[in-house]
């Protein structure tokens, strides 16, 4: 009723689809092939930042800096957050499932720039290289993934160079894939495709393409400033030149407050194309999530100095700032109560995509409810920059974002690869991932209310025990990992063979063979109307023991 | 669609659209370039809050205030808004297959550009602040030095055209008008980027 | 309803944070307490739904059918809204009066600094003012001045009252205080955990907080600002004396200049 399914097949040619995994190193221009690329260099960046983690948690588990030099630690502590921040989540939810996904969304048989596509791609690998090569070469940046000046105009000045060379890179490609998401969803949709009538990955990667073109730029000239201080001896951030070092923060915080949304707007986006299609339902309150995207865009540009409540900001300033950043917990709000709505009624199929993904609605609400509470000057006064701080954010990026990205792998590897995970093995993988993650991070939230800042390799002896355990956690989520890459890599090959649409799913990408054609279909590309016309209408279902509000307030 | 090789087919199917089916698909190039446009005002905004934060936050940089000399800016203001004209002219010439007096109208655009560039060359060598001397003058280079690796650029870009639509039939022509206009378009942004670099820098 | 009661039971009871020892911490309590029973009710209910959900919504084996097309329901979406937005603003202004009444919204550079010197440099700070209704006890008395100095990787406490510079800081209880601090080479940040105070003290930037100690003893200072390899091992201690015995140490100080530097 809502797809008109093509009709003209392709002529009699065997099959447009290029063979051979060489493609994959190649400067291919084919979407899908991008967006594997993307994702499979995020990954290897994830185990590679991963690793650094490990060696964090490990000099943490003793009070006293015995596992690595001090000036060490704070490199892998840099690196860390650089990886894992510009080369894993932000590469891997925009660059890898917005490349997969976007042109099917939209009915096209590419993106609409395909040559500035795999360019945006191809600056990842030669950026993330040379940063993480910095650190044994040279030595790698000191100063955190916010570089605060003037530590990072006085540290070696090599490693921080290279920093910024490699971010400046990242941000391009950044701002490169933007361009082409704005343009392909606005202008290459299929005729007779409606912008309301997309789906909600679309919408959020439209909201995130805006703030990486708004806010991105801004990251580039500020770390331009900062290079010439290091380089040509400025003076814009250095305070014995009569520099302002608190402008470097304000314009730094311009770009990555919007960057937390470039990592979890898309994420929200996965988790709205994910939920319906397992619970047979369609998705709630579609028109108040485009509302609230777009609402969290406006918001997220103008909260930035919340980062900031101690660096000596007037009293206005803060004001302002709370309250504005209080507010984007309205549209988030929204957003989670219509996931929590589809869920209710459904037909719940409880896989491995729909545990990561309820396992992202439970940890993203403690990251945001501790997120509003920093939001307030006063308490976050007494919490900046200690461990609290890497609990909550924590909690929204790796309790949001990567738990994400694990629910839409289970959810498309089908698609992509056209065999099927291992469901026993997903679920571990869950259990251990869930466990894991809260036994590392909300053990944290009690140390930094307790004293312990944030970035030291040494610590007050009364919090050893506590940090123990979150090192045990960290240990948990390593291992976690080993049962995931073997069902990749093994399903591949010995998988269940999947057919074009397991899980009886209505968006486009579905509508196709797995893994889909070079040009994603043999003929016209379907139109998709209503992507999640799931359920059945309310006159076929007995409705006393499910009209929605009723249930929602004898359930609260 | 035809049966191609594999290999090719990925590549060659890309490419055809642009030529083939370029009719029916409409352009999207210049929606791309307004796009990075936007990005490219964002780092340009990014600057001027910096300056203007500098000047209302650090007033006093001891020997940072200078009186700057008015008249070359203003002679670089009339050149770079002239050339926005002249450009306008190469471009309406170019779609009545004027290409003669199109390349007349661009070497003019690219001549008073590379004036601009000479004159602001001027400027830096007689300013009395140097680079690294302070705040206010490293901002002041950072800003007219980045806007000048624009209209460097830019003057680049209308050479490469200029070159390009040596006939009627070149690269670019009235039926390929695409880079004639990009190139356009962007020397139009440079332009207002200076007006509002004036005003803020000089007049302000 | 059990929820709500649970929840303002767990916000109200348990104690997630160190003693409390300046006149700000208490209020500092009061407002982590309202966040932390409105968050306890808040998780605790989402993620109720959500595990009553799955269990109750769960596919069974052979159910193939789908769920109910439900496609939204507008009064619930607006309420659903309106409750966060209320929530949202209730804890707004409840944390603007916290903060009033810690003295954050006073005008900073009061200049009741003796030292003021750069008189042109703008002076910024974090929380505090002593005329404020905190110290309504000890009104009348002037805050007593200290300058901190920071740098890579200590803290130093000048006492203008005296002369001398020591590597402890030492206040009187139940006495305002008033820092005026400044960093040498990186961005540090004076923290005491026991007070609920924190800032950054930043080159270039002379920054104040003013506080009132309210209990005895020996706290740490902590900086929390990344400064460099040894920013861990970064800390001091402040310790907060009973008004005759802080007499008796600035005294001993006092005739022996610069003896703890
Ligand atoms: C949307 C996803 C979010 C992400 C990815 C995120 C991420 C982060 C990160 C990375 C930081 C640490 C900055 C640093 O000091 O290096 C942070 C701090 C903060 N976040 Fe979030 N956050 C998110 C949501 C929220 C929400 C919903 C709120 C409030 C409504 C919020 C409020 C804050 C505040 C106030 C801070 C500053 C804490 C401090 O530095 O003292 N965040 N967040
Ligand atoms: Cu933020
Ligand atoms: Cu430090």
């Amino acid at each position: 009723m809502t797809i008109t399914a093509p009709q003209k097949t392709a002529p009699a040619s065997p099959s447009l689809q290029p063979t051979g995994w060489l493609r994959y190193l190649s400067f291919s221009v084919d979407h899908k092939v991008i967006g594997l690329q993307y994702l499979v260099c995020g990954f290897a960046f994830y185990l590679i930042g991963g690793a650094m983690a490990g060696a964090i948690r490990t000099e943490l588990l003793s009070p006293v800096s015995d596992f690595m030099a001090r000036d060490v630690y704070n490199q892998i502590l840099t690196l860390h957050g650089t990886v894992m921040i510009f080369l894993w989540i932000v590469p891997v939810v925009n660059g890898a499932f917005g490349n997969y996904l976007i042109p099917f969304y939209v009915g096209a048989r590419d993106m609409a720039y395909p040559r500035l596509n795999a360019v945006a791609f191809w600056l990842i690998p030669p950026a993330g290289l040379m940063l993480i090569s910095s650190y044994f070469i040279t030595g790698a940046a000191q100063s955190g993934w916010t570089a605060y000046p003037p530590l990072s105009i006085t540290t070696p000045a090599t490693g921080q160079i290279i920093w910024i060379l490699s971010v400046l890179l990242l941000g391009g490609s950044s701002i490169f894939g933007g361009i082409n998401f704005i343009a392909t969803i606005l202008k290459l949709r299929r005729p007779g495709l409606k912008l309301m009538q997309l789906p909600m990955y679309c919408w959020a990667m439209l909201g995130t393409s805006i703030l990486v073109v708004l806010s991105t730029p801004v990251l580039a000239g500020t770390l331009i400033m900062l290079s010439f201080d290091i380089v040509a001896h400025t003076g814009f951030f250095n305070p014995g030149m009569g520099g302002n070092v608190v402008v470097y923060q304000h314009l730094f915080w311009f770009y990555s407050h919007p960057a937390v949304y470039i990592m979890v707007l898309p994420a929200f986006g996965l988790v709205s194309e994910i939920l319906p299609v397992h619970c047979r339902k369609p998705l709630f309150g579609y028109t108040t999530m485009v509302y609230s995207i777009m609402a969290i865009v406006v918001l997220g540009l103008v909260v930035w100095a919340h980062h900031m409540f101690t660096s000596g900001t007037p009293p206005w300033m803060r004001l302002f700032f709370t309250i504005a950043t209080a507010f984007i917990a309205v549209p988030t709000g929204i957003k989670f109560f219509n996931w929590l709505a589809t869920l209710w009624g459904g037909r719940i199929s409880l896989n491995s995509a729909v545990l990561f993904s309820c396992g992202f609605i439970v940890n993203f609400v403690l990251g945001g409810i501790t997120g509003v509470a920093l939001a307030q000057v006063p308490f976050d006064v007494h919490v900046h920059d200690t461990y609290f701080v890497v609990a909550h954010f924590h909690y929204i990026v790796y309790g949001g974002s990567v738990f994400v990205i694990f629910a839409s792998i289970y959810h498309w590897y089908p698609k992509i690869i056209g065999r099927m995970l291992d469901e026993h093995l997903g679920r571990l993988h869950f259990l251990l991932t869930f466990v894991g993650f809260n036994l590392c991070f909300a053990p944290q939230h009690w140390l930094g209310l307790n004293g312990m800042p944030r970035r030291v390799a040494e610590y007050d002896p009364q919090f050893e025990l506590v940090n123990q355990i979150s090192s045990a956690g960290a240990l948990l989520m390593a291992i976690s990992t080993l049962p995931f890459l073997w069902n990749v890599i093994a399903s591949a090959f010995f998988g269940a063979i999947a057919g074009d649409n397991p899980w009886r799913a209505l968006t486009p990408e579905w509508l196709t063979s797995s893994p889909p054609p070079v040009e994603n279909w043999k003929g016209d590309p379907p139109l998709v109307t209503h992507p999640y016309g799931y359920g059945t209408p309310a006159d076929e279902i007995d409705l006393n023991s499910a009209s929605g509000s009723d249930l929602w307030r004898s359930g609260q | 669609m035809t049966s191609l090789t594999p290999q090719n087919a990925q590549l060659d199917h890309i490419d055809d659209h642009g030529a083939e089916h370029g009719a029916e698909h409409p352009d999207h190039r210049m929606f791309g370039l307004a796009a990075f446009l936007v990005a490219d005002a964002m780092t340009f905004a990014g600057f001027f809050a910096a300056y203007l934060t500098f000047k209302a936050v650090n007033p006093l940089m001891p020997g940072a205030i200078y009186e700057l000399e008015l008249p070359l800016p203003t002679l670089n203001t009339i050149l770079l808004l002239v050339s926005s004209a002249t450009f306008h002219r190469a471009g309406v010439n170019l779609r009545r297959q004027n290409n003669e007096r199109c390349r007349l109208w661009l070497m003019l655009t690219a001549g008073l550009g590379l004036a601009f560039l000479a004159s602001q060359m001027v400027e830096y060598f007689t300013l009395p602040f140097g680079l690294t001397d302070n705040l206010y003058a490293s901002t002041f280079y950072a800003l007219t030095g980045f806007h000048g690796l624009h209209v460097t650029l830019g003057t680049l870009m209308i050479l490469i055209v200029w070159w390009q639509c040596r006939t009627p039939s070149g690269r670019v022509s009235a039926s390929n008008h695409f880079p004639l206009e990009a190139a356009e378009l962007y020397w139009h942004f440079v332009d207002g980027i200076w007006v509002i670099l004036f005003v803020i820098l000089y007049l302000i | 309803m059990l929820l709500v009661l649970g929840g303002l039971w767990i916000g109200q009871n348990i104690n997630l944070l160190p003693v409390d020892a300046s006149a700000n911490a208490p209020i500092y309590d009061e407002l982590f307490r309202v966040l932390f029973s409105i968050g306890t009710i808040l998780f605790v209910g989402i993620v109720g739904l959500i595990l009553f959900s799955l269990v109750r919504f769960r596919r069974r084996p052979g159910q193939l059918g789908d769920g109910l097309a439900l496609e939204g329901n507008l009064p619930l979406e607006v309420f659903w809204t309106a409750v966060p937005a209320i929530v949202v603003l209730f804890v707004g202004l409840y944390s603007y009066d916290i903060y009033e009444r810690m003295g954050g919204m006073v005008p900073l550079g009061h200049g009741n600094h003796g030292s003021e010197t750069v008189a042109d440099q703008r002076v910024w700070g974090g929380i505090g003012s002593t005329q404020d209704s905190q110290t309504a006890t000890t009104a009348g008395i002037p805050p007593f001045p200290i300058e901190v100095t920071a740098m890579q990787f200590a803290f130093l406490f000048h006492y203008p009252d005296g002369d001398f510079i020591s590597g402890e800081m030492h206040v009187p209880v139940d006495r305002p205080v008033s820092l005026r601090m400044e960093a040498k080479d990186v961005i540090h940040a004076f923290w005491i955990p026991e007070f609920r105070l924190k800032q950054d003290v930043i080159p270039g930037q002379p920054t104040v907080l003013d506080f009132t100690p309210t209990r005895t003893g020996s706290y740490s200072i902590v900086c929390a600002e990344l400064c460099g390899p040894y920013h861990g091992g970064m800390r001091s201690s402040v310790v907060v004396d009973s008004a005759d015995d802080f007499d008796t140490w600035l005294q001993s100080n006092r005739k022996l200049p610069a003896a703890e530097a």
